[in-house]
């Protein structure tokens, strides 16, 4: 359909045509008992440490949506590159899409130059990405890898601030494991050591924290190669539902039954031969 | 020739024009997908990266052009400047589907993605424009 009104071709991107009418909408529904709906976030724990051979990245595994748990095994752990791994807090599709973005810009230049990417272009990446949006993208990002250069931890806030340390928690549950990290951790930890601690610490984020939960995924990262144990550690509250819910015939009672069966005739007849050949 | 026309084939500044306006038919907004028109929406970006969005390109390619120019001299943004002219004018006719294929691999956008790439795509705009309109628009004739 060809609209006479258009004069150019519109920019690809973002569109922000319906801001003013979702503000309107949201005006309108607040006065009423309907509510928006909320976008899923990760309320999380996730924390990472660098030790001797590698870094450690863990996760919890529970994703909420307001009050109620959208997702009890969600994958926050996201492979960015054969050597970096991203754990992800904050509004689950804003960490999704951004690190899949990442993965593929990064993938692009390893096809170009032949090299794995190092995790300083990494974070670089996400810094120019996140700031251009003004914190408008909520995603908190926990980059780990091991490059040429020697292992590496970055976080990335929601508004492009990019610090580097040695362990790291983040999310809702962050300072509840940041207090067992900071008591336990050592530099050039042995590798089953740094796995416990960071294990401990997701530990006592998911048990102070209502928005971490259910299972913990590990993933190790090392010269030789990437371990991605999920999950490392299962919830003992498990579903273990008594009885099955499906209600068996006979249930409901029939009061009565009426049978009208169809007449048909058949008014034409084809035969038409398929060759199975 | 029409010089004024050709002026402004090359143009390369954004257009001042309303925020976010649906001009519904017969050139009057269209209340329906956008309210009641007052001069604060008009006028005003209704979010807050709606500005810098927009003008996102022609800052970034400002910023670089002026530390080029502070790095080597004017010589270097005044040359690629020339080859962004040039690439620019590759293009199909204005209603069409163009690739910008050489302006892209000067940009370095053919090494990237991002959300241009995904969101929007005007490959799979629902809208065509009016050919004739369009073209005259492009030529400033309109």
């Amino acid at each position: 359909m060809a609209l006479s009104n258009v004069l150019e071709i519109p920019t690809s991107g973002f569109n922000f045509e319906n801001v003013a009418r979702n503000v309107a909408l949201e005006g309108l529904l607040e006065g009423g008992h309907t509510k928006t709906p909320k976008p899923m976030k990760t309320g999380t724990t996730i924390a990472g440490l660098v030790c001797k051979e590698g870094v450690v990245l863990g996760a919890d595994t529970r994703a909420t949506s307001g009050e109620v748990v959208a997702d009890k095994m969600c994958a926050k752990i996201h492979y960015i590159s054969p050597n970096i791994y991203c754990c992800g807090a904050g509004t689950a599709a804003d960490t999704e899409k951004t690190t899949d973005l990442l993965s593929s810009n990064l993938t692009i230049f390893s096809m170009d130059s032949g090299r794995n990417p190092r995790v300083v272009m990494a974070v670089n990446i996400l810094q120019d990405m996140l700031f251009r949006y003004r914190g408008q993208i909520g995603a908190s990002l926990i980059l780990g890898g091991v490059d040429c250069n020697g292992n590496h931890l970055y976080t990335v806030g929601p508004y492009g601030s990019i610090d580097n340390v040695p362990y790291l928690a983040m999310g809702s549950g962050d300072l509840a494991a940041l207090g067992i990290l900071e008591d336990r951790f050592k530099p050039n930890m042995e590798m089953e050591e740094a796995k416990e601690l960071v294990r401990d610490a997701i530990h006592s984020g998911i048990m102070s924290d209502l928005g971490s939960g259910n299972n913990i995924d590990i993933c190790v990262i090392t010269k030789q190669g990437v371990d991605y144990i999920r999950p490392y550690q299962e919830s003992e509250y498990k579903d273990k539902r008594q009885k099955r819910y499906k209600y068996g015939p006979g249930t409901t009672s029939i009061l009565t039954e009426k049978i009208i069966p169809l007449e048909l005739e058949v008014v034409q007849e084809t035969v038409q031969r398929m060759d199975t050949a | 020739m029409n010089t004024r026309g050709l002026r402004s084939q090359l143009k390369d500044s954004v257009p001042v024009t309303g925020m976010g306006q649906h001009i519904g038919a017969y050139g009057v907004q269209d209340t329906l997908r956008s309210g009641f028109s007052s001069v604060k929406n008009e006028l005003l970006p209704s979010h807050a990266l709606e500005l810098s969005e927009k003008n996102f390109q022609l800052n970034q390619d400002k910023m670089n052009f002026s530390t080029l120019r502070n790095i080597q001299g004017l010589h270097a943004p005044l040359k690629l400047q020339m080859e962004y002219r040039a690439a620019r004018q590759i293009q199909r006719l204005p209603f069409l589907q163009s690739s910008h294929l050489a302006l892209d691999t000067l940009k370095g956008n053919d090494e990237s993605i991002s959300f241009e790439d995904i969101l929007n795509d005007p490959a799979q705009s629902e809208m065509v424009g009016e050919p004739h309109i369009m073209v005259e628009y492009k030529l400033g004739l309109m």
